[in-house]
């Protein structure tokens, strides 16, 4: 009995998630996020992967299947925002990692997203977790990272955790950046060293952008950037695409946000472990904050300050605040335990939800289609037992692009595999 | 015994260490302090030589802070013994637990805690530390985890690196934590012994020292050691490596042992009158007499091990040599053996989720505590990260939640176990603190919720019956000596 139910777990593993097709969510707490604010027993309809009204009473579609939520909560699909996820396998293993895939002449035109592989073991267990997408960025300080003087780690991806072919949905959602002490320690060997490398970069591309013509017949200043790096800073000097700073301390936020104030620059300030030392001057700024909220201890000398009320005094003060989680795609599932914890240290409970959903889908440049539960925005959902941001909580029904997901992963397969002890069987029989 | 011996003819000085030298050796319970205090006032004429002539060279001078009586009452006690008292009272008298229960009288003059609507758990025990080895700031000045230059380092002892001002102590204690056994790192097969501490901030580590606390030595599984020597282009760079190493190590240490049991025994022969030479005592050595003292079970096996198949070799050599092993740490894979864990009595300390950063710990699943605990083994959740040692109940939670989905129901009052009783049990000092019970350290936490609620916050934590944080009395908020004087106030719950 036991064995035939591992074995029908296990079999589920292997088999394609059932297709799309029109889903009534019953009796849910509805946490929209959207113009349907939250609703107690409430109804989120779905059709062709699309959410096609929220509301109470709704009348359901004749053939739909319904799940009943049983009055447990239910929200968009969770992002891990800046994470490898899909891009490394075995961070210990170089050849199982390409997220730190930067050259000397492929450095801001480095794009992750040609690396994603949907099929990869972690992302059942990120998806197990209640994450649904993830923003996964380049980087420069990998197991897999060449030696070399690269500014730019490259293009971020925004993905969908469905394993499926179509698993990228947005290509060069953000040129990822670090100022910070790491980066430091490998361009010059200072901070001003970092930024002024920036700047030239940038004006470089400047330079390029205005003589294209020139650059093809060779009437143009010398350029250090190969022609991919410079076109791939065109976008990020127009303001369309966002700059993702790795930033910590209060000095050089403050001279990012001069830098992006004078270039126009769209950006998303990165870690800013002492923002809450200048929240009204970030929200005054206007410019959307990444932050991993555990982070309380002076690490380097450029987050001396790092603090667990950093998340609730920047959303305080007006910040567009999104919570990260640890950067290895094993723990993207630990996105919600740290909105937890920044509500645990004074961010109201809706802004947490909305950090770990909405927000990342509207300052990656996907909200329109992901983030909030809306009609005509794309079903990847969550029905929890309990609140979503407790570790005792876990996932009961998990949607994406309205495809009901098998909550199992190879995690589990071994899970099963073990709990038997039975000195008769080789645990290899066991499947 | 009280004699000074200086100034007698050698034959008498090495008598008088003899007796010295023959002194039972302590046991992990027994207080190795009163015994080493006794050897210190019978100085030898070259002291320092015989390894069981002192065996607490740095002592502790731990000192509580001052605690009257205390009554925490009507909390939801979790006890650590696996029971869950509703409206509890838990009262603390002279540094110990005095009584917990259920409507009991208060003593007279007690400070009365209303702890109505929160919990009480004893003080969470982390046994996998490297605060102050590897201190925040990050910086090479801090870097003192890891004697990387030889496979076999069981001479370096992890105190000697502990920087007390190190801030992630206070974020600890902040955190619930109350003691900490502070491990050299894993690069090598024998990293050097452990220290436990407690959270109580000190000006010297001998401050933080948990007195009587036996001594752990850190031994290394797997990955580590073989990339760390292997890329010096020496050995082990392999797992077989790896073993030899250990079987060497172990064979090095049992001759020492041998050599010395032979010296003290014809020393005894000597003053007995037998014989009419002293004999010459084996030099001593630091990095054997650490691995002695595991031989002769005062100093506890705490061993860095993910894959399964690798403890199960581990337990054999163990058998081989004579010794136990008290705990695997990280044990990713222990649930593949949690049977053979159980028969052995060696305690697995694991994550809840940490899984996956190396080939090693791929296996690792959030289900392992549940399915130890199952099997009937002994659980420890531990952290080896300076932010998760803050969040160890809801680490715990993490493992709790998986085993239910797996359909193993623990309950809460069994799972507190896994961050209080367990690693007690494990790096030795279960019968001082790890437990709510009556003459036991009055070690414990007053959480504001629920603690395996990811909202819980630690609102008092008390150490040896003192208040060693308040999360709402700036007074009982310690600062390390780092964090003075800079711009922004570190103390959690004080907003700008």
């Amino acid at each position: 009995m036991i064995i035939r139910s591992c074995m029908a777990a296990a079999l589920l593993l292997f088999m394609a998630p059932v297709a799309a097709d029109t889903i009534a969510i019953t009796h849910g707490t509805i946490v929209s996020l959207g113009k349907a604010g939250t609703l107690k027993d409430g109804m989120v309809l779905i059709k062709d992967g699309r959410i096609a009204a929220v509301g109470k009473d709704l009348a359901i579609p004749s053939g739909a299947r319904i799940i009943d939520a049983g009055g447990h909560i239910v929200t968009p699909g969770l992002f891990a925002s800046d994470s490898n996820l899909g891009a490394t396998e075995v961070e210990g293993e170089s050849s199982s990692d390409d997220a730190a895939g930067a050259t000397d002449s492929l450095s801001a035109a480095f794009d992750v997203s040609l690396a994603i592989n949907p099929a990869s073991m972690l992302i059942p267990v990120a998806r197990m977790g209640g994450v649904t997408s993830a923003v996964v960025t380049p980087s420069l300080t990998g197991r897999g990272a060449k030696k070399g003087d690269r500014l730019f780690a490259g293009q971020a991806a925004v993905i969908d955790l469905s394993g499926d072919a179509q698993s990228i949905t947005l290509r060069h959602a953000a040129l990822t950046v670090d100022v910070g002490s790491d980066a430091a320690s490998h361009l010059g060997g200072s901070h001003a060293s970092v930024l002024q490398l920036l700047e030239a970069d940038l004006d470089e591309a400047a330079s390029y952008g205005a003589n294209r013509a020139g650059y093809e017949h060779g009437t143009h200043r010398p350029y250090h950037q190969s022609k991919e790096d410079l076109e791939a800073l065109l976008p990020v000097l127009q303001g369309k695409e966002p700059l993702l700073v790795g930033v910590h301390r209060v000095a050089d936020i403050r001279r990012v946000i001069d830098l992006g104030n004078r270039l126009g620059l769209k950006l998303i300030l990165d870690g800013v472990e002492e923002g809450w030392m200048m929240a009204r001057e970030i929200a005054a700024a206007g410019i959307p904050v990444l932050v991993d909220p555990q982070y309380d201890l002076p690490a380097q000398f450029d987050q001396l300050n790092a603090r667990l009320e950093n998340a609730a005094i920047l959303a305080a003060a007006g910040v567009t605040v999104a919570i990260a989680p640890p950067y290895s795609g094993d723990y993207a599932r630990q996105v919600r335990y740290n909105a937890g914890y920044a509500v645990a240290h004074g961010m109201k409970w809706e802004a947490g939800i909305a950090a770990i959903t909405s927000t990342p889908a509207q300052i990656f440049g996907v909200g329109t289609r992901v983030g909030r539960l809306e009609p005509g925005l794309v079903a990847d959902l969550v029905v929890w037992s309990g609140d979503p941001l407790e570790m005792l909580s876990l996932p009961e029904h998990v949607l994406i692009k309205g495809v009901e997901q098998t909550l199992t992963s190879r995690a589990q397969a071994l899970a099963r595999r073990y709990e038997i002890q039975d000195p008769q069987q080789p645990p290899a029989y066991r499947q | 015994m009280k004699r000074s011996i200086a100034g007698l003819p050698l034959w008498a000085a090495l008598a008088a260490l003899s007796a010295c030298a023959t002194m039972p050796a302590p046991t992990p319970s027994s207080g190795p302090l009163e015994s080493a205090t006794a050897v210190a006032k019978d100085q030898p004429s070259y002291p320092g030589l015989d390894p069981a002539s002192d065996r607490d060279p740095f002592p502790s001078s731990y000192r509580a802070l001052p605690g009257g009586t205390i009554a925490l009452v009507g909390a939801t006690v979790l006890t650590g013994t696996g029971s869950q008292i509703l409206s509890g009272t838990v009262i603390l008298e002279n540094g110990k637990i005095s009584a917990v229960g259920k409507d009991l009288p208060l003593p007279p003059g007690a400070l009365v805690i209303d702890a109505r609507g929160k919990y009480v758990t004893p003080g969470i025990i982390d046994a996998h530390s490297h605060l102050g080895v590897y201190a925040t700031p990050e910086v090479w000045a801090n870097s003192d985890g890891n004697e990387a230059t030889d496979p076999n380092t069981a001479q370096v002892w992890a105190e000697h690196s502990v920087w007390p001002q190190d801030p992630g102590f206070v974020r600890a204690l902040e955190g619930g934590i109350t003691t900490l056994e502070i491990l050299p790192g894993s690069a090598n097969l024998f990293g050097g012994r452990s220290v436990v501490l407690k959270t109580l901030p000190g000006r010297t580590v001998q401050d933080m020292k948990f007195p009587g606390a036996p001594y752990g030595v850190k031994m290394a599984c797997g990955e580590n050691p073989k990339r760390v020597y292997g890329g010096k282009g020496r050995s082990p760079s392999t797992r077989m490596g790896n073993v030899y190493g250990y079987r060497k190590s172990w064979i090095d240490a049992q001759d020492y042992r041998r050599r010395w049991d032979e010296y003290h025994k014809k020393l005894a022969d000597f003053k007995a009158g037998k014989g009419d030479k002293a004999p010459d005592a084996p030099k001593r050595d630091l990095q054997l007499d650490t691995l002695m003292g595991v031989l002769d079970g005062s100093i506890l096996v705490q061993n860095h091990c993910y894959r399964a198949d690798e403890m199960a070799q581990m337990i054999a050599i163990s058998h081989e040599f004579g010794f136990h092993i008290s705990m695997f740490h990280h044990g990713s894979e222990a649930y593949k053996i949690a049977d053979i864990l159980k028969k052995e009595d060696i305690c697995t300390a694991t994550w809840g989720e940490w899984w996956g950063f190396k080939m090693e710990s791929f296996d690792g699943i959030e289900e392992n505590a549940a399915l130890l605990q199952k099997a009937g083994a002994c659980v420890v959740i531990h952290s080896d990260d300076a932010i998760l040692t803050q969040h160890l109940p809801q680490e715990a939670a993490i493992a709790l939640a998986a085993g239910r989905r797996l359909g193993i129901n623990i309950d809460e009052a069994e799972a507190i176990k896994w961050v209080t009783a367990n690693p007690a049990k494990a790096i030795g000092v279960l019968d001082r603190t790890g437990t709510l019970e009556p003459g036991k350290m009055a070690d414990l936490v007053l959480w504001s919720a629920d603690p395996f609620s990811v909202y819980a916050l630690a609102e008092q934590v008390y150490i040896d019956g003192g208040l060693a944080y308040d999360r709402h009395d700036p007074a009982h908020q310690p600062l390390s000596d780092f964090e003075l004087g800079q711009a922004g106030p570190a103390h959690p719950g004080d907003q700008p």
